[in-house]
Order: C-alpha cells, then sequence, then structure tokens
C-alpha cells in the first residue's frame, strides 16, 4: 500500500498534473446522502436530496450574489493583531496563524464590491472557517469599511453573518466592537442606501446583538440557526427539552425577527429585486404614459414591466438601459 | 454577620477574635482594649494589603459580592426624587432593568440599571439582574425620553448578562440589545455608564455605550464570564481564575485599553465595607463627568461619542 501512494499516486498525479481530491463524495450532514462533489459545488452546496443549506465559504456566497460571478475584494490591509497577549492551552497568535494558513485570510471577513441584478453593493461576507467567524478587532475593522465604501460608491451595503459571536481571545475589545459595528452601519443608514443582512447559518452571540438585527431588511437561509445566546448554555440555565426547531431561521419568521426565508437558490434574484425596488424606486423611464384612444399594439415595453416574474437576465438588462437612459 | 470571601479568611479570622475579646469582661479590661487595638490595626493592614493587589479573579469575587451596593442602593444614595417608571410599552415590566427620572445633586436626569436584588425573595423577582428583551426595550423607551426633554442619562450596570432563555430568545433578545446599543449611541444628551460591579457581555454594553464610561475600581466588565471562556477554551469551568487573568476584566487593564475613561477609587476592604464613602466618590465623578460635557451641543455629543466607539480596537 504505501508503495501504491507513495510511487504511483504520485506518478499519476504528475501525468494528470493536478492533485487528486481527497474526498470526491460528500455526505449531507442533514439526511446522510452521498454527493458527488461537483454536484454540490454547481447546486451552490445545498442537498439535492434534502435541500438542506450547507456552509458555503465566502466566495462562493459572493460569486454566489455578484451578476456574472464577478467579485472585486477590496484590501483589508494589516491582518488581526493580539491586542491581549491572549494565552489559554494555545497562544491566540498561534490559533490566528493556523486559521489564516486553513483559510488564506487574514481574517474572518471578506468585503467586495460589484452590482447585484445592476445594483451597485457592497457586500460583507464572514468566513466560519477562520475561527468560527467570530469577531474580533479587524472583522470589526471590514465591517467599518464596508459601511464606509457602499457609502461612498452610493451602493447597497449588505453583509452576510456567518459567526458563533464575539472573538473572546480579543476580551473587551471583541465586545467593543458591538457599539463599533451598529454605530458603522447607523452612520451608512443615514445616507438613505439599504442594508441588508443576509443571516446564514450560524448567526449567534454578540454578532446578532448589534449590527446583524439592524438591518433594514433581514432575509435568512432556510435552516439557519440564529439567536442570541447559545443552545448549551440555555439549555443549562432552564434544564428544559428547547423547543422543535428552536433558533431556527423559521421560528425567528414566525416570531417575528426576518423578513423572509429565502432559497439559495433564489437569493440573488429576491435580494436583486428588493434592492431595486428600494435603491430605484421612480418608474422605468421606458414606461410612457399612453393615451387610451390611440392605444396600439406596439406597447412592448409596457407589457415586458407587467409581466411579473421576470428572468434575473431581463432585469439586469433593463436596469442597464434605465440606468443609460438616465445617463 | 458579614459575608466574607474564601481570600479573606485571614480578615474574617482577626475580626473573628477582636469580636470574642470585645465581649470578654474581666479584671484586666485595659489590656484587652490595647490588645483590641492593635489586632485592630494588624487587620487593617491586612485588608489594606490583601485589597490593593486583588487578583481579576478576586476582583470577580468582590465585584459579585452580595452585600456590594446595587444599582436601587446606587439610585437611593445619589439620586433625589426618585420616580421609578415601569415597562415596555410592548409586552412587560422587567424587574431586572430599573429606571425612572429623579434629580442628581438638582439636576434632572433619567436613570436606568440593572438590579441584582438585594434579598433572596428580591433577586428570584428581578431574575439575578439578568434582563429580558422587555428590559433593554424599556431601557430604549427611557433612553428616547431622555432625549426628548434633554435630560442627561445615568447608567448603572451590574449584571451577569442578558438572561439566556427559550422565552428571552422567542422575543428577541438579540435584536433588543441591539435597538438598546444604537439608541445608546444615537441620543443627544450626555449619557454616563458607570460599571459599578459586573459588566457581564452583550447584557452590559447595551446600555454602557456612553459618552464616558466609568468603573468602580473593583468592578469587572467582560465580553464572557471567566467560567465561560473557561469552559470552552480550556475545557473546563475550573480554569475560571486563569480565563479571568487573560481576558483582561480590571478597571486597571480595561484603562489602559482604552475602553474606560475613568476608574472611580472604593474604600479600602471594598464598597461593600463602606457603601457611604464608595458611592460618594460615584458621584462626585459623576458629578465632573457631566460638569465637562454640560456645555456640548447635543449632534455633538452624538458625535463624538460615535466616533470613540468606531475606533474601538481600530489598527
Amino acid at each position: 500500500m504505501n508503495w501504491l501512494t507513495n510511487a504511483v499516486l504520485p506518478k499519476i498525479q504528475a501525468l494528470v498534473g493536478r492533485e487528486m481530491p481527497d474526498n470526491l463524495w460528500h455526505k449531507c450532514p442533514a439526511c446522510g446522502q452521498m454527493i458527488f462533489h461537483a454536484d454540490l459545488a454547481t447546486n451552490h452546496r445545498v442537498c439535492s436530496e434534502c435541500d438542506h443549506h450547507m456552509r458555503l465559504p465566502p466566495m462562493e456566497r459572493l460569486k454566489l450574489l455578484f451578476d456574472g460571478g464577478l467579485v472585486e475584494p477590496i484590501e483589508l490591509g494589516k491582518p488581526a493583531i493580539d491586542p491581549l497577549k491572549f494565552r489559554d492551552r494555545k497562544r491566540y497568535s498561534d490559533r490566528l496563524r493556523e486559521a489564516q494558513s486553513k483559510t488564506g485570510r487574514n481574517d474572518a471577513i471578506v468585503v467586495a464590491h460589484g452590482t447585484i441584478e445592476g445594483n451597485a453593493a457592497v457586500v460583507a461576507a464572514f468566513d466560519f472557517d477562520f475561527m468560527g467567524g467570530s469577531m474580533g478587532s479587524s472583522v470589526g475593522e471590514g465591517l467599518v469599511r464596508a459601511a464606509k465604501l457602499a457609502e461612498t460608491q452610493d451602493a447597497a451595503l449588505i453583509i452576510v453573518p456567518s459567526s458563533g459571536g464575539a472573538r473572546m481571545q480579543e476580551g473587551i475589545l471583541s465586545l467593543m466592537q458591538m457599539p463599533r459595528t451598529v454605530a458603522a452601519v447607523e452612520r451608512f443608514k443615514e445616507t438613505g442606501r439599504p442594508f441588508v443582512v443576509l443571516l446564514t447559518d450560524p448567526t449567534t452571540g454578540g454578532v446578532t446583538a448589534s449590527f446583524a438585527m439592524l438591518g433594514d431588511l433581514h432575509i435568512s437561509e432556510p435552516g439557519a440557526i440564529i439567536g442570541f445566546a447559545g443552545q448549551r448554555v440555555i439549555q443549562e440555565t432552564i434544564r428544559e427539552q428547547l423547543p422543535e426547531g428552536f433558533q431556527k431561521a423559521e421560528y425567528l419568521l414566525e416570531h417575528g425577527m426576518v423578513d423572509a426565508v429565502v432559497h439559495r437558490h433564489k437569493l440573488k434574484q429576491t435580494l436583486g429585486g428588493l434592492l431595486g425596488l428600494l435603491m430605484d424606486p421612480e418608474p422605468k423611464a421606458d414606461v410612457v404614459k399612453l393615451d387610451p384612444a390611440s392605444e396600439t399594439p406596439a406597447s412592448k415595453p409596457v407589457e415586458a414591466n407587467a409581466s411579473a416574474p421576470m428572468s434575473s437576465a431581463d432585469r439586469v438588462e433593463q436596469n442597464e438601459a434605465s440606468k443609460k437612459s438616465k445617463a | 454577620m458579614r459575608h466574607f470571601l474564601d481570600f479573606e479568611k485571614p480578615i474574617a479570622d482577626l475580626e473573628g477574635k477582636i469580636e470574642e475579646l470585645r465581649h470578654l469582661t474581666g479584671s484586666d479590661e485595659l489590656n484587652i482594649d490595647e490588645e483590641v487595638e492593635k489586632l485592630q490595626i494588624k487587620m487593617e493592614r491586612q485588608l489594606r494589603a490583601t485589597y490593593q493587589k486583588l487578583t481579576a479573579w478576586q476582583k470577580v469575587q468582590v465585584a459579585r459580592h452580595p452585600d456590594r451596593p446595587h444599582a436601587n442602593a446606587v439610585i437611593d444614595h445619589l439620586i433625589d426624587d426618585f420616580n421609578p417608571l415601569a415597562g415596555d410599552r410592548g409586552f412587560a415590566e422587567d424587574l431586572a432593568m430599573v429606571g425612572g427620572i429623579g434629580r442628581f445633586r438638582g439636576r434632572s436626569v433619567v436613570v436606568i440599571g440593572t438590579e441584582k436584588g438585594a434579598t433572596t425573595a428580591d433577586r428570584v423577582k428581578r431574575n439575578f439582574g439578568m434582563a429580558r428583551p422587555e428590559g433593554y426595550r424599556k431601557a430604549r423607551r427611557l433612553m428616547e425620553m431622555a432625549d426628548r426633554f434633554k435630560l442627561p442619562i445615568l447608567t448603572f450596570v451590574d449584571t451577569a448578562g442578558a438572561y439566556p432563555g427559550v422565552d428571552a430568545e422567542a422575543r428577541g433578545q438579540a435584536e433588543a440589545i441591539a435597538k438598546a446599543i444604537e439608541t445608546c449611541l444615537n441620543v443627544r444628551v450626555p449619557l454616563i455608564a458607570s460599571i459599578i460591579g459586573e459588566g457581564g457581555s452583550g447584557g452590559a454594553v447595551a446600555i454602557a455605550a456612553g459618552n464616558r464610561v466609568l468603573m468602580f475600581e473593583h468592578a469587572v466588565y467582560s465580553v464572557i464570564s471567566p467560567e465561560g471562556c473557561a469552559s470552552i477554551l480550556w475545557r473546563s469551568a475550573e480554569f475560571a481564575k486563569d480565563a479571568a487573568e487573560a481576558l483582561k476584566i480590571t478597571a486597571q487593564d480595561l484603562q489602559k485599553l482604552g475602553v474606560i475613561d475613568r476608574i472611580v477609587p472604593e474604600p479600602v476592604g471594598g464598597a461593600h465595607r463602606d457603601r457611604t464613602t464608595a458611592l460618594d466618590a460615584l458621584g462626585d465623578a459623576i458629578s465632573e463627568e457631566l460638569g465637562a460635557l454640560a456645555s456640548t451641543e447635543g449632534g455633538q455629543l452624538r458625535a463624538e461619542r460615535r466616533d470613540k466607539f468606531l475606533e474601538m480596537g481600530a489598527a
């Protein structure tokens, strides 16, 4: 076997010219279905069997949302620091380095700009693989920058949390990211542009109890855990069985905390539609008020607008057309 | 009977001896007086030495001391003509979040605080100072009222944290805290927050995003309880002591980190040994800070507060 893995495999790989992926099959954590990795990728990590939404890494998330899958991340500058010289069983600085080499990024956030169904948007997406997406000073910095960028670009601000909460290795400074990010989104909201929170699994603790509950709109993915206190802490406090579906997106919808639970495959379209309604409220330039007497069958633009579910491609075209006509 | 903390055992022993001697009556009373005086001096020296170099974990215990002045005690001492006000106008009154209007050194103010309770029955009634969403919504309502009438806001923080319960989650604990922080940051009146005992995480910062944040000398303020942190990072709550040190939760550390603005000194042996002195010092500190903000215009107060928090942890 050693001979196989040590001698034959590298030769095959050299021949094929790339690394052979270790896991060609992925098991759905909800239903146990084995899914071929390529199928999972094209399905944006939604189980084809049970529709379970698995966590989506930030770059894939951004590609999913931006038009043409075009992602332009901004440089977030210096990596996270260790203000407290924190050490538990491990040094925080070591944990940071590990997370950095595992994910290839400085901290648990990616900020990018582009358009969503033709609407200018800045998206800040958390990376759960980076220390549980926890929010420390540099994640806070990323969010402040994202809000500022959206302001200067006259774009919508969309934050996509996937986070266990505050990063306790940064002590009180992580707690201070709560008022800090609240201040950042408040300043942004004063510009009159929309701030949308796209709640993904999980959104808990200090992240939920700050900017994530202050969106003009709260959209959630199905099944995402969203809450303040962790389930284990609650269970230890009340010593009772937690209700069925507790802290899931659907539970929050029922309790009035989110506007809508939207399937990942419809996310871009829904988000784009909402942004269009908020950012482009005027009637389209091609909507011409017709004199009823002279109504002719050549009123095609009006029909296109009135026909309810429009394909996203149509909508982009139309938005672009209307922007051109404005300019 | 005074409640002694574990690390106060030598002090408790000395105090016990003094009590014993005082109860002795005999022919050589003079000697007893002399002995008592000697022990008294020894005890005070011991007390001073102990409290001068409290560890972070010892401070956690002092901050949680059952006899420590809680929010209601602070209000009783500092606020005249206090009118408690109740309710979030949506769901309920939360007795863990006290609030109202009164006069602080002659001036009308809105007061908000988390209250742990004084007696066992009171503690149960007040859910041990752990507020539910309605508590944070009540705090927000009172802050908005203060804004409307241009009254400064004084908050007194003493809580282990927001209540982690099914009902609290169902009614939007996270949203209630987020909105409370937002309101702290938005009001156009001076907001002075004082961490008087335990400043527990989001449930504390919800009413503590102020123009000035004061902290009692032996109070603690943290993103997570040392026990909670230890059980996650050390995999056992037994390492709470280590977590308390690592988290940097003391007033002295937080001032160095630039998170709090001012430390209010406590009498020797902690605020619970001499409430009057402690609360007078707190009153003086608040009065000075309030005075310094008195001439600042509302919009400016808001802008300065926002800028201060936007800079927290900035590279």
